[in-house]
């Protein structure tokens, strides 16, 4: 319904050194899902309040469906937001809170009572609308959040960390019910998190977020695959991807390439590499093999990950033979950690 | 080796809980007891006596004190300055200690100055900024009077304490001088007691400053409003020292009020039974008040 754009964005908050968003650029397509990741601190809720108008920004501009928004209040931005408590008013029932908006906006009250029944049956909440927030479990307070966001039907969504007060069993069926929430609401949605799994689950592109910058924006196949430079290589996957210094380049490799022997078809570009591994951890879907991997650059420890369909047999405190197929290689910069050409090993 | 485990496993007297708890609470309950407990029941005793500063003898005589307070007109008309005094301070310090703690809690330049001139009064010994109002308020050189002849608002003077109207308002204003920092400090705890997150979310929902006012700040600091109210009426009603130094109750008793009536009565007077009789009257009302304000405050779902 609106695209989100931000120009040259700049925060800096008084007393520190550091810049919070350090002119940042960034713009969403229309009704696009898009991911804010990064570790804390890197300024991705500061973005995100930037955008909803609750923080002004020290220079740079914020413009949703190419209206200028700087210097609007929030309430000016047709935007909604669900916040990391949920932050439900306390002393009001479930539909007071999905109704506040609408009242502050000036709908009738006939009106107001169909919306909020309209929102509520939407997410599966109406025998839960008469009670208040502390009677509510973690899941039914964020669909109770998610309907006082959705009832103003605003041009844009900005949910900040809506999941990590979740259990972790909840979470991955609120996952589910937001990515199904949005594919029916199909509104643009801008979603800030620190966890790479809802990041990767729930993004039509994800924008890798340290230091106040953006390190990479691209769909979720991209920032794995191809990783624009270390900080993203290494941040995203777990295990994070093996980098080996090799003379003025580093060599990055997913776990999952590097494999024993046989197991792969090796392509024409395949490094054979000797892998001495220290230990084992047996995941149960998957094995993490931690050693020592020689023959690419500098001795490096790295691990290597086996799905548990590769049943060969790795004896510990022995050196065996491990391919990586050239396909899977990557080439970085040694100072600016940048990509670089792909080159022969 | 046996010697030694016998010695470690002894158990010290300061080892039962027993003992300790009781050991811990010692002081205050004899704190209590002697400062507290003993005057209450001994006004009790005195109330249904005979007793007084030159035949300090106990002589039993029932509830004729009571009877004899009650019929006295200047007793109700102190009970109702009690009622009427404590009761218009707490709304404008309510009024005023909300609007002072929004103010306050904003940033601006000099926060921590004005909030520290602003707890000033609550810091004064009462009697002492009692005096010094004595002063603001005088008959004839009341700096006020003087501002307000200088603005051309006012010709001669008020005689703030002589005028029985004047006299009860410059009583409130005194006792809301004094109440209103208290009362702010504690509001400004419950507000920054409201999570961030739902001041931002009362404002992405598009409350204006009114409705987020009405709708969620002041729900939200009900329950530390009703403390402040609890501990800023218990002050005003049991405070004597404000009327004493001001108007000694007058002008004819137009601000006498419970606590300075039972002194007039019981110590200058020199009838202690009727003065621990009249301060009697204070205990039930207080009781009502606390029970009444601390039972809505638990009732009041917040949080």
């Amino acid at each position: 319904m609106a695209i989100v754009e931000v120009r040259h964005l700049t925060k800096k908050f008084e007393g520190n050194a550091t810049f919070a968003v350090d002119d940042l650029d960034l713009a969403t397509t229309e009704d696009e899902y898009l991911v804010l990741l990064g570790p804390s601190g890197c300024g991705k809720t500061t973005l995100l309040r930037l955008i909803a108008g609750l923080e002004q920004p020290t220079s740079g501009e914020v413009l949703i469906g190419g209206e200028p928004m700087v210097g609007l209040p929030p309430r000016a931005r047709k935007i909604a937001m669900v916040f990391q408590s949920y932050a439900l008013y306390p002393h009001k029932t479930a539909r007071k809170n999905i109704e506040f908006p609408l009242k502050a906006s000036g709908m009738e009250p006939g009106d107001r009572a169909k919306k909020v029944e309209w929102a509520a049956e939407l997410l599966g909440i109406t025998r839960l609308l008469d009670r208040r927030p502390r009677h509510l479990s973690g899941g039914e307070r964020q669909r109770v959040a998610l309907a006082r966001a959705l009832v103003r039907e605003p041009d844009v969504f900005l949910l900040d960390e809506p999941l990590s007060n979740l259990d972790a069993k909840l979470r991955a069926t609120a996952r589910d019910d937001l990515k199904q929430f949005q594919d029916r609401v199909g509104t643009t949605t801008i979603y800030v998190t620190h966890d790479q799994v809802e990041a990767m689950g729930l993004g039509d592109r994800i924008a890798v977020m340290s230091e106040g910058r953006i390190r990479q924006l691209g769909t979720p196949h991209e920032v794995y695959h191809d990783p624009a430079d270390t900080f993203v290589a290494t941040f995203l996957g777990s295990p994070p991807m093996n980098i080996v210094e090799r003379d003025d380049v580093l060599v990055g490799f997913r776990p999952e390439s590097l494999l024993p022997k046989g197991v792969v078809e090796p392509d024409d570009d395949a490094v054979s590499v000797p892998f001495s591994v220290h230990r084992v951890e047996n995941l149960g879907s998957e094995r993490h093999l931690v050693g020592t991997v020689s023959g690419i650059g500098a001795d490096t420890r790295v691990i290597a990950m086996l799905p548990s369909t590769v049943s060969v047999e790795v004896p510990v405190d022995e050196t065996a033979e491990f391919v990586i197929r050239g396909a899977d290689l990557r080439f970085f910069d040694k100072d600016t950690g940048g990509r670089t050409a792909r080159r022969r090993l | 080796m046996s010697a030694v485990r016998a010695t470690r496993r002894r158990r010290y007297l300061f080892d039962r809980d027993g003992v300790l708890a009781p050991m811990m609470l010692l002081p205050s309950v004899v704190y209590i007891v002697a400062l507290v407990a003993v005057p209450f029941f001994l006004a009790i005793a005195y109330s249904l006596s005979d007793v007084t500063v030159g035949d300090p003898s106990f002589d039993y005589v029932g509830l004729r004190n009571f009877r004899a307070v009650l019929k006295d007109p200047v007793f109700r008309r102190s009970l109702t300055n009690s009622i009427f005094i404590t009761a218009v301070t707490m709304v404008l310090v309510l009024v005023l200690a909300k609007i002072l703690a929004l103010v306050l809690t904003r940033d601006f330049r000099g926060k921590w100055g004005v909030r520290f001139l602003i707890l000033l009064p609550w810091t004064t010994p009462v009697p002492l900024a009692a005096i010094a109002w004595l002063w603001m308020l005088d008959s004839l050189f009341s700096p006020i009077d003087w501002t307000l002849r200088r603005l051309g608002l006012l010709e001669g003077n008020l005689h703030w304490l002589g005028n029985s109207k004047l006299a009860v308002a410059s009583v409130i204003t005194v006792q809301v001088w004094r109440i209103v920092p208290l009362a702010a400090v504690i509001i400004m705890a419950g507000l920054a007691a409201i999570p961030q997150d739902i001041n931002d979310a009362a404002e992405v929902d598009g409350a204006g400053f009114w409705r987020k006012l009405f709708e969620i700040t002041i729900p939200l600091t009900l329950p530390v409003t009703a403390v402040a109210t609890l501990f800023g009426a218990v002050l005003v009603f049991t405070d004597m020292s404000v009327v004493y130094v001001l108007t000694r109750g007058g002008p004819v008793d137009a601000t006498q009020i419970l606590p300075t009536w039972a002194f007039f009565r019981g110590i200058q007077g020199g009838d202690l039974a009727q003065g621990a009789a009249v301060a009697l009257f204070l205990f039930p009302l207080l009781l009502a008040m606390a029970v009444l304000i601390l039972r809505s405050v638990r009732r009041m779902e917040v949080l």
